[in-house]
This record gives structure tokens, sequence and C-alpha cells, in this order.
């Protein structure tokens, strides 16, 4: 156990270097100019080169990723170009909001696709599985914007059940929650499905019954906790996805999360930011996965980690 | 249009104490309130000597005072910090007399030390502001950008409360470019206190103070109860919600929440706003400082024939063009708005006529048209018009493939003059400065036109340029002369059609039924898009 977590974190920062050094290369080639962001329409080709050389811009592309390397190591991101505040203090203020929204989607998306895909499983083959699988569809395939933007219109604005965006309460939180659950609870709703139909074809299903024990009990204590073992898994990979919807979420519901962060920062190529959202990101997914590779032999002791 | 050029308070060699055009507090404010504006994007900053965006641009100038500023919703002059000034007859020397007992938000009393420090400070290449260029004319400017001094030589404490700048050279726009937010005067020992992060903890003299900035949320400004203008701002304060998209924004005002949406009214609600009487009635249209233009590079061929320039001005059908952004715009002939001093009144420019345009391709030997490419900003609705202007040219035979870009690659596309033709869309020209002077040196002058600058016709005309320098080489900005120059420097760069000036975009502000002041208030020419410090509420 001790050697697979040590394998396990010396992957993820490999994983994190590659990460990094592809953003970087990928930021280097760009072909668009921070300094002319920073420098503003008026600036005399003197200014510029002072800025660029300020910002160690002037130096080759190795050079300058050795130097942000050497400060992420001890923690300094650096400071944004534009802004001129820490990375470090501008990502630290947005977390939270993001990991809040990230929180309540998966719940959002569990709680919806876990009860629609058992549902689902229990009728199979019946119009109201044939019913729900064309929602779940539906719940994958529409876009976010329009979805969050929809569910703005009806509940909040119409209804005036909820606030129209914004941060603060438990209340601000359904909305931007629930959209972007909707993604993700159409997909759980239809592998939580599969997953159910097939556990409930195995034998120790049909003994169970057999021995008398109620439809429910079975269904709860024997069938799900099987059926639910491959979906725990996603829930690492899909704080990925996440990472995706928060910035069109976000910005929809006016929630002042990194997405925010990130999406204007890439407007104005402050690289700086764009850096430090990333590796923030990476991170995120890569300690996600492993979380959900070490839950696995908790919950099913047939798994063994080497 | 009003008559902006004739009614200046300006007046050359000596400013009369008092001026004339000095604004009458509204006898209907009630002072008191708080008011709601929202903003799609972040404030980056409130650091007077970097903030550059449409959001931080109003509030740094509620939080800030210059020597210079304007009189309200206008583009008239008026002295800021700054009581009284004398210009030299050659106008070089500038000498500005301070207002007594302005304090900062620290409480401590303004001098002329802190004049001095402000200037140093935004030149300084340290500083990193994207304002540093307008000072250029400030003597010492070179030695300072180049790292040789540390201090302007040009700007003297004469005594505490005496200022004396003098120019290497006469510059026209210099009052105009110290009532720009570069220009704020800032205490030394809160920037120093704060470092990088003035920033964020801005210190000035400005009618509000900062309160509380929740960073991604929210930021409140206060009232500056010792705030040297007397009766304003009559607002208790103001909260700006940040990151609240356009749209969302508008449904929020619907609902009372919201009494100014900093961004306007999206494009996709504007025809289902303005058909209903009651919301449109709470819409205030202004014009605005702005012209959206193609640049035809120069440089490339066959673009550096002029029928063929030409020809593409006459081929752009520029009403059409409106009618894509809901007509919120009116069709241009010329690179000047038609609200800024020198604007030549009845010039026609190239009439749309595709018949001409085909007669001047066929005189370049181009009868059988030619493929180009159009440099344009990937965000609505500039692709949509770039697929206009597609249109018009494919009909006169020229083939156009559209290359839609982050903004930030279009400028550099730009800058290093690769792009054939760019829609200015999304980045398009707003004046920094109500004066004339600030639609060319930049975007049309020798200056500009080199590697990596903002000319991106690369368009440079050195008999054009000496009579731009000659204009500004007078002491009074606004004098009949001068405008009558700048005038002629756009109608002779309109003879060689680098430009194809499209429209001039309209403002369109809107505001909740507590909302008070003037109309001009919210289509402020310079406190864009609202003037804090005179608004008020009127429940």
């Amino acid at each position: 156990m001790a050697g697979y977590l040590l394998r396990r974190l010396i992957q993820s920062t490999l994983i994190l270097l590659g990460v990094s050094f592809v953003t970087f290369l990928l930021l280097y080639v760009l072909p668009a100019d921070p300094v002319r962001q920073i420098a503003g329409r008026s600036a005399t080709a003197q200014t510029v080169e002072n800025i660029r050389a300020q910002l160690g811009l002037d130096q080759p592309m190795l050079v300058q990723y050795g130097r942000y390397l050497a400060g992420l190591v001890q923690g300094d991101m650096g400071r944004s170009y534009l802004q001129k505040t820490e990375v470090a203090t501008l990502i630290a203020a947005r977390l939270p909001a993001s990991l809040l929204l990230m929180a309540g989607g998966i719940a959002c998306e569990l709680l919806i696709g876990l009860t629609l895909g058992i549902v689902a499983a229990v009728f199979r083959g019946r119009p109201l599985d044939q019913g729900l699988m064309v929602v779940s569809f539906v719940a994958v395939s529409a876009p976010q914007f329009v979805v969050g933007l929809l569910l703005l219109y009806v509940f909040a604005v119409q209804l005036g059940w909820f606030p129209i965006g914004g941060y603060g309460t438990a209340a601000h939180l359904v909305l931007p929650a629930l959209t972007l659950g909707i993604m993700g609870s159409g997909w759980y709703s239809r592998m939580m499905r599969s997953s159910m139909v097939e556990v409930l074809r195995q034998d120790y299903i049909r003994t169970a019954r057999a021995k008398g024990l109620g439809r429910a009990r079975v269904l709860i204590r024997h069938a799900l906790p099987n059926a639910i073992l491959p979906i725990i898994a996603m829930i690492g990979i899909d704080i990925g996805i996440f990472i995706g919807g928060i910035v069109v979420v976000e910005s929809v519901f006016g929630w002042p999360g990194i997405g925010q962060l990130a999406w204007q920062a890439i407007q104005r190529v402050d690289i700086p930011i764009i850096m430090g959202v990333t590796m923030v990101s990476a991170t995120a997914i890569v300690l996600g996965n492993l979380l959900a590779d070490l839950i696995t032999p908790l919950i099913d002791p047939r798994i063994k980690l080497r | 249009m009003k008559n902006l050029l004739l009614s200046t308070a300006i007046v050359a060699a000596t400013a009369l104490p008092g001026f004339a055009q000095e604004y009458t507090p509204d006898p209907n404010a009630q002072p008191g309130g708080m008011i709601t504006v929202t903003y799609k994007d972040d404030v980056a900053t409130l650091d007077p000597a970097i903030g550059y965006d449409w959001q931080n641009w109003s509030m740094i100038k509620s939080l800030f005072d210059g020597l210079m500023d304007y009189v309200p919703g206008t583009t008239e002059l008026r002295p800021g910090l700054a009581s009284s000034y004398e210009i030299s007859d050659d106008g070089t020397v500038f000498t500005f007399t301070l207002r007594d007992g302005v304090l900062f938000h620290n409480g401590r009393a303004m001098t002329a030390q802190d004049v001095k420090y402000s200037l140093d400070r935004v030149t300084d290449p340290e500083t990193q502001s994207p304002g540093a260029g307008f000072f250029a004319s400030i003597a010492g400017y070179d030695a300072v950008t180049n790292g040789e001094a540390d201090s302007l030589a040009g700007v003297e404490v004469v005594d505490d409360m005496t200022v004396r700048i003098t120019l290497s050279r006469p510059d026209a726009t210099f009052l105009h470019v110290m009532a720009l937010n570069f220009a704020s005067i800032v205490p030394k020992e809160a920037v120093d206190e704060f470092g990088t992060d003035f920033g964020k903890n801005p210190v000035g003299t400005g009618a509000f103070k900062l309160g509380e900035w929740t960073i991604g949320q929210r930021l409140v400004f206060e009232k500056n109860a010792d705030y040297w203008r007397d009766g304003v701002p009559y607002l208790d304060g103001v909260t700006f919600e940040v990151g609240q998209e356009p749209i969302v924004a508008l449904l929020r005002l619907q609902q009372g929440e919201v009494d100014v949406p900093g961004d306007g009214i999206p494009p996709a609600k504007f025809q289902e706003v303005m058909s209903d009487p009651a919301q449109a009635a709470r819409v205030v249209e202004g014009g605005q400082l702005h012209t959206g233009y193609i640049t035809l590079n120069v440089g490339m061929a066959p673009l550096d024939q002029l029928p063929v320039r030409e020809a593409i001005n006459m081929a752009i059908n520029k009403e059409r063009i409106t009618q894509i952004i809901n007509g919120r715009a009116i069709p241009a002939t010329q690179p000047l708005p038609p609200t800024m001093p020198g604007y030549t009144d009845g010039f026609e420019g190239y009439a749309f006529d595709v018949a001409a345009a085909q007669a001047k391709l066929a005189e370049a030997g181009l009868a059988d048209g030619f493929t180009t490419e159009l440099y344009v900003m990937n965000t609505d609705p500039n692709p949509r018009i770039a697929q206009a202007i597609q249109q018009d040219l494919k009909a006169i035979g020229v083939e156009v493939e559209i290359r839609s870009l982050a903004q930030a690659n279009v400028i550099e596309a730009g800058g290093a003059g690769q792009a054939p033709m760019i829609w200015s869309g999304g980045m398009a020209w707003i004046a920094d400065f109500p004066d004339p002077s600030n639609f060319y040196g930049p975007i049309l002058g020798c200056a500009g036109a080199g590697e990596g600058g903002w000319n991106w016709s690369k368009f440079c005309n050195e008999d054009i340029d000496a009579m731009a320098i000659a204009a500004d080489s007078m002491t009074d900005p606004a004098a009949p002369e001068r405008l009558e120059m700048w005038s002629d420097v756009y109608m002779q760069v309109m003879e060689q059609a680098p430009w194809v000036p499209v429209f001039n975009e309209q403002r369109y502000t809107m505001k909740s039924e507590r909302m008070g002041g003037d109309d001009a208030l919210y289509v402020d020419p310079v406190s864009i898009p609202v003037n804090y410090d005179y608004v008020y509420v009127t429940e």
C-alpha cells in the first residue's frame, strides 16, 4: 500500500510537471504578446522593451520556464501582469467558491443521476425507463449556458424562489450547482442503470429474493453497493469535466470562482494567472483520480492496490 | 449635436480664476442612498497609473482627482485639484496653483510634492503604466524612460502649493493629459505602504473612497465626507457587483435589484427593451468618442494602390452594417466621431457605390478582383460584421477570407503588419481624451506605424505628420485655427484611404426608475459609463 502510494505520488508529480511545461510552451508560442497588453496603445518601443526586460520575457523560453518552476516549488506563483497582485492571493480568494460549487455540482449529479438510474433499472424496458433515458440524453447534450439561463429565468425571475445570481447563502448555490450537475446526472443515470441492470441479473440477487427478502431491501442492501462501485471511480475523473463546466456556470451566475479569473486572464494574456489556474486545476484533477483509486478498495475488498 | 468646440473655457496664456462653465449642482438632487452597478468583468486594479479598462475607468475617476477635470457630462476642461494655472507665451511652461485644504482619504493634506511624486511614479518604467506615453512631452521624459534619471526634470515644486511643469515641446493636449486618470494625484506614503497592492488599496482625494472589496464579488464605495468640492457626491455610496453577465444584469434591473447595468443592454435584448415604452424611457442615448473602422494595410499588395483602397471604401454598405448591431450606431465618413472637436461637418466621405468601386478596381488593373484576408476579433457581433464586409467585397469581385481570432492575437497580427485588413470591432479606438489628436498619433501617424504599433494600416505620411505636429504645437487646444488644422489632417488622411471608417457607436445606458440627474451624466463622454459623483436617487 505504502509502495503504491509513493509510486502514485511520483507519477502525479511527473504529470503536473508535464502539464506545467506544455502549458508554458503553448503560452510562449501563442501569437499574442503580453507586453503589448501591459504597455497600452501609446507605448513607445523603449517602454515595451523596458517592460519585457523587467518581466524577464526577453529570456529564452527554457530560462523563463526554469524561473517559473523555481518559484512554483517555493509556493510562489508570481504576480499578475495586469492586476499586479500575487496570483496565489487571487486564486486563494476565489478557490473556496469554486470548490463549493463543485461539491454542490457533484451532490446534484449523484442525487439526480443515481436516483434516475436506479428507477430506470428497476423498470427496465418499460416506458418509464425509456422516458428517463431520453431525459438523460437531453441532460447530457444541453449546453450549460442555456440550461443556466433557463433555470435562472424560470426559478429566479419568474417564480422568485432563488436569487438572480450572486454568491453568499445556500439559496445562491442551488441553481448553479444544479446547472453544473445536470449534465453529469444524465451521464450517471445511464451508467447507474447499466451497472444496476447487470447486478440485478447476478445469482446472489436471485438467491436473496429466493430466501424471501423484500424487493426494496434487496435493492438497497445487496444490489446498490455492488452497482455503485464503478461509479465511485468516475467521480475523480469528473473533476476534470467540472473544471471545464465551472467557467461557463460561474460566468452565467456571477459566481466568484477561479473559472471567471481564468477566462478574463486568457482574454488579456495574463500568463501568471493562466499558469496558476491551470496548475491548481491540474492538481485537483490528479488528486481526484488518486483519491478515487484509494477509496475503491475500501468499498470493494476484492480490489487490492499494488 | 452640441457644438463643443466653441464653448470651451480655456483661455491661452492665462487662466481665469472662476471658470465660467462650472457645473451647477442640480437643485432637485437629494443627498443619500446607495446604488448598485454591475459589470461582467472583474476589476483588475484601482491604481490610477495602471487601470485602463471599461469598468475601472470611471471608478478611478471617482476615487482620485487630477489637476484638471471636465465639466460633468461634457468634454469641457475645468480645473480639478489646481485652482488656477498659467501657460507661458510659447506654450511650454505650465504653472499650476493647487487648491487649499484638499485632503487625501487618509486625512493628510495634498501638496505640490504629491503632484511631483505622482507624475514621477506614472512615468517610472518600474510602474509599467500603460499611460506613461501620454506624458512624453514633459521635459526629461526620455531620460526617465531610458533609466538615466529617476525623476522628471520638467516637474518642479515651486512651493507647497505651486507646481511648474516644463515641456520639451509645445503640446496643445497637455491640459487634457493632466485630466487623464493616469495623472491622478496619489499619496506617496500609501503607495509605499501597499507597494504593488496599492491597486487593491487605493487612497486618493476623490468624491468616494473604497469601503470594501471582496475579490471577484463586489466593491463598495463610500462617500468622502471631506470631499473638496461642495455639495457632491450626492450618493452615500455605490456598490459594484462584478462577474454579472449583461443579460442577468438586465433581468435584475427589471426586478429592481440593479440601478445601472455597467455593460449596457445586451444585443439580444435590445429590440425587446426599446419596444417597451416603460423600459425605453429609462434608456439614455448619447454619442461616444468612438469609431469602428477597417484598416487597409498600405504596405501589402494590392492594398498599396490607392484606387484599390478607394474601391473598398466605396464597396462597403455601412447602413447595413449598422443594422447588424440593431442600429446602435451612425455610419461614419471620417476617422473622427461627430462629437469630437475638429470633426468635418458636411464631408460625405466615400459613398456606397458598387459600380464606381468596380471602376476603381479596373483602374488598378484588377477588374477581376483579388483575394485577401480580414482579421476580426472573435466575439459577437464582430464575426457577423466581418461576414457583411465579406459579402460587400464579393460584389466587386474581392474574395475575403475571414480570420476570426482572440483579441490579443488580432492586435499582434495588426502590430506586426501581417494583416491585410482588420475590422476594429472590440478593439476599436475610444478616445482617451476629447481632443482630435487622440485619433491620429498612435493609429494613423508614423509613430504607431512601426513594428508592434497600433497603426495597423502602417500608413505613414510625413507631410500629414508635420501638420499634426504643427497643430499640437499651438497652446490653446480649442483654438478654431487648431481644430481647422486637425480637420484638414483627417481630410488628407481620407484622400489616401488607409481606413474604411464604418460607424460611430452610440451609447445606450439603462438606469432604474429611481435614478436622478441629467441625462448627460449617464452618457458622460469622459466618465464612462456613468459619472457617479453627480447622479442621485429620487426616493
